[in-house]
């Protein structure tokens, strides 16, 4: 196997968990609601993916396990800020404490065990083509599923009706409501979404990247995918391409240490970081239509009677 | 009226007689403080084996308590604190960063003894302990350099200092007795416990042509990984053939059982002082996992090397020691380095091409 | 027949003060009900979580240590949610104030410095706090990118900054090379008020600070104008208040305030600089500050609220051996009841049945 081709499949793997949670909150943020709450989802949904494996045997059986998980999280947060219009930002922090708390209480019996990772799609013939062979036809569930997601988000948003009025309902949800449209069902429905994505992209981390469960095994990638969705402007083709930069940046600097480039490995850490900041300032000060974040992001919004 | 007063005497009669009955045994208390989860299968893990060796050893006469996840900011001080106002009179602090925390704890509790892992300053009630496992490096490196088919070792390593300094250069002078142009790479993940980066950071050693990996981190990851890709691997302070049970061909565990059950005896009979242990092999601290996955005149060698490392006729660091400058290193030990130049150990030898990182 | 959120004409003052009782009377018979499936005496769990630690002076000179940074930093935090702009970084502000006090205690060590250094240290701290936080700051004013990513991101670049200096050029000479720098000399150590304990004088600065903050904000047309445009910014840019301006003073001061708090921590109980100096003290300062409801005494009280259920987590964990998480759980479920209960100031729950339809369709 070739070096480049390895670093792209190291690449993709570690993209993955980034892309699914990213994907979801961009639903979420397109109508309206900021769920800061991404990392504790996504830490149960590896606690939850990881006991649910375990338990069953079968790494199917895990992820949804770890999509309930992040739903039923989800919904904790729908029913404080959209049923009791409650500050957004508080409580998706609160979702983030109380979820890694709980991981940990729930994860605690699970160090020390292990399961069958999530086998990988063969194909004899396709997956042998040299180089692009493991690299199209030789992943794992899970990552074909991310970009199928993320094909599939795209398509809703931009060409059904359901996702016209998702993004009205998340730029103007005063006018939304004027023409009749469920504003506040609208945004529960986008948050469990963001919730059932955070989950399984949790759950992927200990069913498929690393077999086992560790404590905090998120390690920030929710944070990071929040971010992601912003780099990406909210729109769905920029977060497979910012995805997937962020998990190179990831993967290379180990390889440049391995090289034996002498930049310090913590500057080579903190490019995504600031690379993030560099993007964020950039396309605001760009205003081009569609750059710009859903107008009532974050806003409360109770309908009047 | 009178049902009243016959529950208070039973309350104080069972009161009493449990107060009673607690000064009839009195328990060593002994208390212990974990960086990590006890399940983390590595360093926290082997510590706690060892707390449950030394109650299996002394019974009845001794009880402990262990605060686990305690981090090595300010948070430490106060727990190390808590367990000492808690009635421990013996608590180990298991790891580097609860050196400053238990000093100043020792000197407000001069009545209580304490033993801190890994590190270098001590008082009249603090001992310090650690392991040689630079001796395991070097029969891993013995090792690694019969079974390395590309003739690159991978290594992940922790943060540069000189305990995971010292492992890299005995790995490497080992590996040199068997092929002298062996190399190695190395990673430094910046973490002792990540699962998920030690795992990237396997893969990056392997996809650039390591073909055994070594480890400075806890985590089975490595392990896993090297599996995966049919590579062969080191484990790290616990046995991880579970994860590899066709990749692990040795694992360097920490054993401290020997040692908490010597310094508990020793708080037991009254005899306990302020020391600095640092035992490897010879003193079981440092154990070999079985050797495995290897060809029988690989395991006679490393049988054979462990022989001589306890038996005193084989040094890791005997001199000649050459630096990566080319130069000789000042042999201060007579015929090998001095203990304290391997606890500060800060250079590469001959052979590394990586710079340390921070230098 | 459905649930609806309902407006109130005005604020509810008997839910504004009864609120965080029924919140903590929730949380606590949650919390009971945990501790129950986990097999522990939920009585004895909670005494030795809430009672215990302010049974003596031990715990109780530990509350305050540990409560002194976590409502300096929220004191902080509510000038900019009091605006309506989210400062999440404080985690790297505290960071970044750490490091830049540092640093002159690095310089002048062994030298034999006078008496001047500690509160320069700590001006520099407080300076390099907001500096860092108007990062974030001038970037929403000027280039309207959003503040709270763009903090959060910088606390990561805080953390790798840290470890790199700690690493590297500042590790101590005579330390083996392990990554932190020599212990700080008395002239740059906050000293003890009390011998014995650990209480310092950063917990009489926090003090000082809620009271500054309480005047500020209470008193001065500039807390006026916090308080206005947030709550109204409408309402304000009629009324001339400069948002912009705001803006950048409320993320400067509460930069430096989480700065300050955070070298007096390196140079008080810490006593050195090393990679591991915050256990998230940015990050729990928030919950501080929610749970304070934005008011310079509330957020004292709920500082020491919640330090006291560090202090008692803690101590369930050697007296009942209940893991350290169940703290975390504890603080998420008691943001959770005391937003939801506060939301009932402002809203009021109504049940509304199903109306029947007359025959022309109409309810």
């Amino acid at each position: 196997m070739g070096l480049l081709e390895a670093i792209i499949l190291a690449v993709l793997a570690a993209s993955t968990p980034l892309l699914i949670a990213a994907t979801g909150e961009l639903i979420t943020e397109r109508a309206g609601v900021l769920n800061l709450g991404v990392e504790g989802m996504m830490i149960m949904g590896a606690a939850c993916g990881f006991g649910g494996a375990l338990w069953s045997g079968s790494i199917f059986v895990g992820a949804l396990c770890g999509i309930l998980a992040g739903v039923a999280l989800s919904l904790v947060f729908a029913v404080m800020t959209l049923g009791l219009a409650v500050n957004q930002v508080a409580t998706g922090l609160a979702l983030t404490i109380l979820g890694i708390g709980t991981s940990g209480l729930i994860g605690a019996g699970f160090v020390g065990e292990r399961i069958k990772p999530a086998p990988r799609l063969y194909i004899p013939g396709l997956t042998d083509i040299p180089f692009i062979g493991r690299i199209l036809f030789g992943e794992d569930g899970f990552v074909y599923l991310s970009l199928l997601l993320v094909i599939a988000v795209w398509l809703f948003l931009y060409r059904t009706r359901a996702g016209l009025i998702l993004r009205a309902a998340g730029d103007n949800h005063a006018s939304a409501h004027a023409l009749g449209y469920p504003v506040l069902r609208i945004r529960l429905y986008a948050v469990m979404f963001g919730g059932a994505c955070a989950g399984l992209a949790g759950a992927y981390l200990p069913l498929a990247y690393t077999p086992f469960f560790i404590p905090g095994m998120t390690a920030g990638r929710g944070w990071i995918a929040l971010a992601l969705v912003v780099f990406a402007s909210w729109r769905p083709g920029r977060l497979v391409i910012g995805a997937y930069l962020f998990g190179a940046v990831t993967i290379l600097q180990l390889h440049a240490q391995g090289w034996g480039v002498g930049v310090p490995s913590q500057l080579m850490s903190a490019l995504p970081y600031l690379a993030t900041v560099i993007v964020l300032v950039l396309i605001s000060r760009a205003r081009t239509g569609g750059s710009t974040a859903p107008a009532a992001l974050g806003t409360v919004f109770v309908p009047d009677r | 009226m009178r049902k009243i007063v016959l529950a208070a005497t039973a309350a104080v009669l069972t009161a009493a007689a449990s107060l009673g009955g607690a000064q009839a045994a009195d328990k060593l208390k002994v208390g212990f403080i974990y960086l990590g989860p006890i399940g983390d299968l590595g360093w926290t893990y082997q510590h706690d084996l060892a707390r449950l060796a030394m109650l299996k050893e002394f019974g009845d006469k001794v009880e402990t308590t262990y605060l686990e996840n305690v981090s090595e900011g300010p948070d430490s001080e106060r727990s190390i604190e808590q367990l000492a106002r808690a009635g421990n009179k013996l608590i180990f602090t298991t790891s580097f960063g609860y050196m400053e925390p238990t000093l100043k704890v020792a000197k407000k509790y001069p009545n209580v003894h304490f033993e801190h892992a890994t590190g270098y300053k001590r008082d009249k009630n603090v001992s310090t302990y650690s392991g040689r496992f630079y001796e395991g490096r070097y029969i891993q490196g013995i090792i690694a350099g019969k079974m390395s088919k590309s003739g690159v070792l991978g290594y992940i390593g922790s943060f540069p200092i000189p305990e995971v300094i010292s492992g890299i250069n005995a790995t490497i002078l080992g590996a040199q007795t068997i092929n002298p142009n062996i190399k190695v790479k190395i990673i430094w993940a910046n973490t002792w416990f990540d699962p998920g980066k030690e795992a990237d950071a396997a893969k990056a050693l392997l996809d650039q042509g390591a073909d055994v990996i070594m480890q400075h981190t806890d985590s089975p990851a490595p392990m896993q990984i090297a599996s995966e890709r049919g590579k062969l691997a080191f484990g790290q302070d616990s046995e991880m053939i579970k994860f590899g049970p066709k990749t692990q061909l040795t694992s360097i565990m920490d054993n401290w059982a020997p040692y908490y059950i010597q310094r508990v005896k020793a708080e037991l009979d009254g005899t306990w002082k302020s020391e600095d242990t640092w035992d490897g092999l010879k003193e079981k601290i440092v154990v070999m996992a079985p050797y495995t996955n290897m060809p029988d005149d690989v395991k006679k060698l490393a049988m054979d090397a462990e022989a001589a490392i306890i038996a005193g006729t084989l040094k890791p660091f005997k001199c000649p020691v050459i630096g990566q400058d080319g130069k000789e290193v000042e042999c201060k030990g007579g015929d090998h380095l001095a203990d304290g130049q391997v606890l500060g150990m800060n250079f590469y030898v001959k052979g590394i091409d990586d710079k340390i990182p921070g230098k | 027949m459905q649930l609806v959120l309902e407006k109130r004409a005005e604020r509810s003052t008997t839910i504004a003060l009864v609120s965080p009782l029924i919140a903590i009377g929730l949380t606590i018979v949650t919390m009971s009900i945990l501790f129950l499936v986990l097999g522990k005496n939920p009585v004895t769990a909670l005494g030795v979580y809430f009672i215990t630690p302010l049974t003596d002076s031990y715990s109780l000179q530990e509350i305050a240590v540990k409560a002194a940074p976590l409502v300096m930093i929220a004191i902080g935090l509510s000038m900019c949610y009091l605006a309506n702009v989210w400062n999440i970084g404080a985690e790297g502000q505290f960071l970044v104030g750490a490091v830049a006090g540092s640093w002159l205690a690095v310089k002048t060590q062994g030298t034999d410095a006078g008496v001047w250094v500690l509160p320069a240290m700590l001006l520099m701290g407080a300076i390099a706090g907001a500096l860092y936080a108007l990062i974030p700051a001038i970037c929403k004013v000027r280039f309207g990118a959003s503040e709270i990513l763009v903090s959060l991101m910088l606390v990561y670049v805080a953390e790798l900054f840290l470890d790199y200096l700690v690493r590297g050029p500042w590790r101590d000479p005579a330390g083996f090379n392990f990554p932190t720098t020599a212990e700080f000399d008395p002239v740059a150590t906050v000293p003890l008020i009390i011998e014995g304990g650990r209480l310092h004088l950063g917990v009489l600065i926090t003090l000082v600070v809620v009271a500054a903050a309480a005047i500020l904000l209470g008193r001065t047309i500039k807390g006026f104008e916090i308080r206005v445009v947030g709550a109204a910014p409408r309402a304000a840019r009629f009324g001339g208040f400069k948002s912009n301006r705001l803006i950048l003073l409320t993320f400067a001061i509460s930069g430096a305030l989480a700065g300050l708090a955070g070298i007096i921590e390196v140079a008080g109980p810490i006593g050195h600089l090393q990679p591991g100096i915050s256990p998230g003290y940015g990050f729990t300062a928030i919950i501080v500050a929610f749970l304070g409801r934005l008011n310079p005494v509330g957020i004292l009280i709920a500082g020491l609220f919640l330090a006291l259920t560090f202090i008692g987590g803690e101590q369930a964990q050697i007296a009942m051996k209940i893991p350290l998480d169940m703290t975390k759980v504890f603080q998420g479920i008691l943001l959770f009841y005391v937003l939801a209960c506060d939301s009932l100031i402002l809203y009021r729950i109504k049940l509304i049945m199903p109306q029947r339809k007359a025959a022309d369709g109409t309810a």
